[in-house]
């Protein structure tokens, strides 16, 4: 089973304290990976977060490919964080991992964000299928103020080889997931956070209505409704398409994902749209187990649960730093200082919302919504 | 002159009992001559006959064998082939002794025999192939174990629900936001057309008149009792025939969903009756074309058109009543479905969803994506080549249609190349249930694509016991003399059937399926939504198979 943990602060960390969080939770995982979202950046990206930044792995082969390309396309590259590499025994070092910040195309440059946020798709689903076939390439996210890591291997142990540990990385958002796709082929591709167009999400247990929803997401005729490597992968994209496609406020992420009975529906005073939302958005209807952890790009966190709750979850914390557990003994790590009775474990028709800045937390049922 | 021994010369005008596709079994040591087996067969296939036979006896006190003639009474097989037994085995139902049984003879001509004064076979049931069907091979292969927990099938919460009706894309809504609220916009003046939520099995259309009156009021009770008491919302399609007026005016009727086919028969008294109507009906069906006689339109032979029927239906009393193959106002696919349902929604004030039911046909995509542009169209069922019948030429029933496992699977992913896979219903219908596996025919067919059933022929078995099988056995629904009851307007005959009884085994039936359909959904962790177009649960022992309906294959 997947191990999550999330943060949100009012201050920038480090994403040591996630993989430490994780470190407590690890009977729960088999150290098969890790991955990493942070958002809304300090230390080097403080002052650069109007610009796009390009996360990934490459080849050295596939570095100059990427580097070739991003000069036709004509992106500046301003600043390249590369992880300080410590060999640990067991991970496979490749040859490059970075996180490039670029300025846009000279023609670009006073297009609306809209516009620019298309064509940072664009350009990373473009890399994605130049580097995909043998692996030269992979790029996780090219958004502003947001990069991510991923590899294969024990998570301490990946925090170590990458050197996070004395790294000046820090955000104030920050995502971990501590365990690949292990159900399926390990793949870089397949291992959360999944990220598209600043929504985030990681997902705890197995989507067993993965094809169905991965069939109407891809016919969609949005190009960034791809890849699929992990059934987790469309939790992500749903969030995408409810709250920024079809401009729904994010409480109806859980109204698309579980939705209520009609007698429920009954009870809430936006009933008639529901209703058309209950049968139009049918096929994005999940069917867990999952706990799902996710963002939105104003840096809003939540955690909602399947409608069967058969998943862990919590969260807790104090004004200012919330953290967004898959379990307690990792909120125990992270925010020991805490009221404890106050930890908010989610049911089935709850959707925990931290706000930006971590400055509250609230509950938002489903049923009195 | 025949000779006075009573033997013939020349026998060649006969057929051999070995020609027929049953030879009557019969035991004259069992048999007491109580005639109730001649009395009962529907197709005179057995005779009472009298015989002149040498004989072997032993009597008195010490006794000893002895050659006798005698005259003695015995039950024959005719060998005129318009009388050939059927296989009901009526006669063994009736038989006190267990003396009489017909046996299936798979060596019969039959077919090179029955087109006596040069008309081609004509017969009720279903496609004579006693074969494993696509939907049978299928199996639920993903299970959920660990990675992802099974549910309960007893005790979690299920939701087994369907819907028909044009389902509007999301991107269409007429939604806006207003405190942090999604309203619907009433000002956009956006078209939201009628949807129901059914039980994913419905019954398929079967007509009165096809139907006897105890047959047809016993499934419309039971699909009432379902809906009422038990809370399962299963509907019934009325079939091409009319509607009886009396419970179209009552609430009931929106159980019910009404056919227009190409005879109209019966829609001169359902458009008078429109201004009466207290309820819509759960939709309204409009039949281009039947998976058991694709190209044929409907027919019930005369000997079925009694007062009752000739009144509900506007025509004169026994005549044959075949309907034409097509719409005859319509020349093109424009016209046959676009015009005809929005003419049939308009005649419900657009309330009700109304949709096309074709024959399976290498051609249903082409329908499909008429109807896939035409906002008004509310579902499209496609019957499959396994379908069945009161009525048909053999030739038709066996040899035309095509099976309905890939002609959805085709339909729902060209739905799928559009991104209307939850816009445009599919039904499915046609040999759903063919062999008894009802909740598994379904629930393979839903995560085929389909999105709901269609059945005929399985609630006739279950409810009715139905004779008919693949081996021809009864199949004569279109004679009018149906032994069961089920398919005759013939009083003597209907009122074998209880109209109670049927309606109590209709509800027995589906309340089985929901908690089959629920022990399959269990192990598969999906419970929340009908798993439609699931396709990872699904294998095929068959490899090009597999290919064909982008399943798996596994052995």
């Amino acid at each position: 089973m997947c191990r999550l943990a999330a943060i949100s602060s009012s201050k920038y960390f480090s994403p040591m304290e996630n993989i430490l969080a994780l470190e407590t939770m690890k009977e729960g995982h088999d150290g098969s990976g890790l991955g990493l979202t942070l958002k809304d950046l300090g230390g080097d990206f403080k002052d650069l977060k109007d610009y796009p930044i390009l996360s990934g792995i490459c080849s050295n082969r596939g570095r100059e490919v990427l580097d070739a390309y991003m000069d036709e396309m004509g992106f500046k590259l301003i600043y390249r964080w590369r992880p300080k590499i410590k060999p640990v025994k067991g991970i496979v070092a490749r040859d490059f991992y970075f996180a490039g910040v670029y300025d846009y195309p000279e023609e670009w440059k006073d297009k609306p964000f809209e516009e620019k946020e298309q064509l940072l798709m664009n350009t990373r689903l473009a890399l994605r299928r130049m580097g995909e076939a043998d692996e030269s390439i992979f790029v996780f996210s090219f958004y502003p103020d947001v990069i991510t890591l991923k590899e294969v291997g024990d998570p301490l142990e990946v925090a170590e080889f990458f050197g996070l540990d004395k790294d000046i990385l820090k955000a104030k958002v920050i995502f971990a997931q501590g365990r690949q796709n292990t159900n399926y082929q390990i793949y870089l591709y397949a291992c959360h956070p999944f990220f598209l167009q600043g929504y985030c999400t990681m997902t705890n247990g197995e989507n067993t209505a993965f094809v169905p929803i991965r069939e109407f997401l891809m016919s969609r005729g949005f190009p960034g409704y791809m890849g699929y490597n992990s059934d987790s992968e469309v939790f992500c994209h749903i969030l995408h398409y409810t709250n920024k496609r079809l401009g729904f406020p994010l409480t109806y992420y859980k109204d698309v994902i579980t939705p209520l009975k009609w007698q429920e529906i009954e009870q809430r005073p936006d009933r008639e749209a529901l209703s058309l939302i209950k049968q139009s958005l049918r096929p994005l209807c999940i069917d867990g187990p999952n706990m799902v952890i996710g963002f939105i790009p104003d840096g809003t966190c939540f955690m909602v649960q399947d409608a069967k709750k058969l998943r862990p979850g919590v969260v807790g914390g104090v004004k200012g730093k919330y953290a967004l557990m898959s379990e307690l003994c990792g909120l125990d790590k992270v925010i020991p200082e805490r009221d404890k009775s106050k930890d908010i474990y989610p049911m089935k028709y709850d959707m925990v919302i931290v706000s930006p800045e971590a400055k509250e937390v609230k509950v938002w049922n489903q049923l009195q919504a | 002159m025949e000779p006075a021994t009573g033997l013939k010369l020349d026998y060649n005008h006969k057929l051999t009992i070995k020609e027929f596709p049953y030879i009557v079994r019969w035991r004259e040591d069992r048999c007491k001559r109580c005639g109730q087996c001649t009395a009962v067969c529907p197709n005179g296939a057995i005779k009472p006959a009298v015989k002149y036979m040498r004989v072997i006896e032993s009597g008195g006190d010490t006794p000893k064998p002895r050659p006798v003639r005698r005259i003695i009474h015995v039950i024959e097989q005719v060998d005129n082939m318009e009388n050939y037994c059927t296989g009901c085995a009526m006669c063994a139902l009736v038989c006190p002794n267990n003396a009489i049984e017909p046996e299936y003879n798979p060596q019969n001509k039959f077919l090179f025999y029955k087109n006596r004064g040069g008309e081609g076979y004509k017969r009720g049931g279903r496609r004579n192939d006693p074969g494993v069907s696509t939907l049978d091979r299928i199996k639920f292969t993903r299970i959920s174990m660990l990675t992802d927990p099974a549910l309960d099938a007893g005790r979690h919460e299920f939701r087994v629900r369907s819907y028909i009706g044009r389902i509007l894309p999301p991107e269409e809504l007429p939604l806006k936001v207003e405190d942090g609220r999604l309203v619907v916009d009433k000002s956009s003046g956006k078209f939201i057309p009628p949807v129901r939520e059914i039980f994913p099995i419905m019954i398929g259309s079967m007509s009165i008149g096809a139907l006897s009156p105890h047959m047809w009021e016993g499934l419309a009770m039971g699909v009432a009792y379902l809906n009422e008491v038990e809370g399962i919302p299963v509907v019934m399609c009325s079939g091409e025939g009319g509607f009886p007026p009396r419970l179209l005016k009552s609430r009931y009727v929106k159980y019910f969903i009404l056919q227009i086919a190409s005879g109209y028969f019966g829609w001169d008294s359902i458009i008078h009756t429109l201004p009466y109507m207290t309820e819509d009906p759960a939709a309204i069906e409009i039949k281009y074309g039947q998976g058991a006689k694709p190209g044929d339109g409907g027919l019930l032979m005369a000997p079925k058109v009694i007062k009752l029927i000739a009144e509900i239906r506007g025509v004169p009393k026994f005549v044959d009543l075949p309907s034409p193959p097509t719409h005859q106002t319509k020349y093109s696919i424009e016209e046959a479905v676009m015009k005809m349902i929005q003419s049939m929604s308009m005649a419900f004030g657009f309330r009700v969803p109304v949709y096309p039911k074709i024959s399976g046909t290498r051609t249903a995509k082409a329908v499909l994506n008429n109807l896939a542009r035409n906002p008004y169209a509310a579902a499209l069922c496609i019957d499959g080549e396994d379908g069945g019948t009161g009525a048909a030429y053999n030739v038709s029933l066996d040899k035309m249609g095509h099976p309905i496992a890939s002609n959805i699977r085709e339909c729902y992913l060209d739905l799928v190349k559009q991104g209307k896979q939850n816009e445009l219903p599919l039904i499915a219908a046609g040999g759903i249930g063919k062999k008894g596996n009802l909740a598994a025919n379904t629930a393979a067919l839903i995560m085929l694509g389909a999105s709901a059933v269609a059945i005929g022929k399985y609630i006739m078995q279950a409810t009715a016991d139905c004779l008919g099988d693949e081996y021809n056995r009864c199949n004569m629904c279109n004679t009018g003399k149906c032994p069961r009851g089920i398919a005759t307007q013939d009083p003597k005959l209907y009122r074998r059937l209880d109209p109670d009884k049927v309606a109590e085994r209709v509800v027995e039936v589906f309340k089985a399926a929901d908690v089959e359909l629920r022990k399959i959904f269990a192990p598969m962790g999906r419970s929340t939504e009908l798993p439609i177009g699931m396709s990872d649960g699904l294998s095929i022992d068959d490899k090009e198979m597999a290919e064909r309906l982008e399943i798996s294959y596994a052995c």
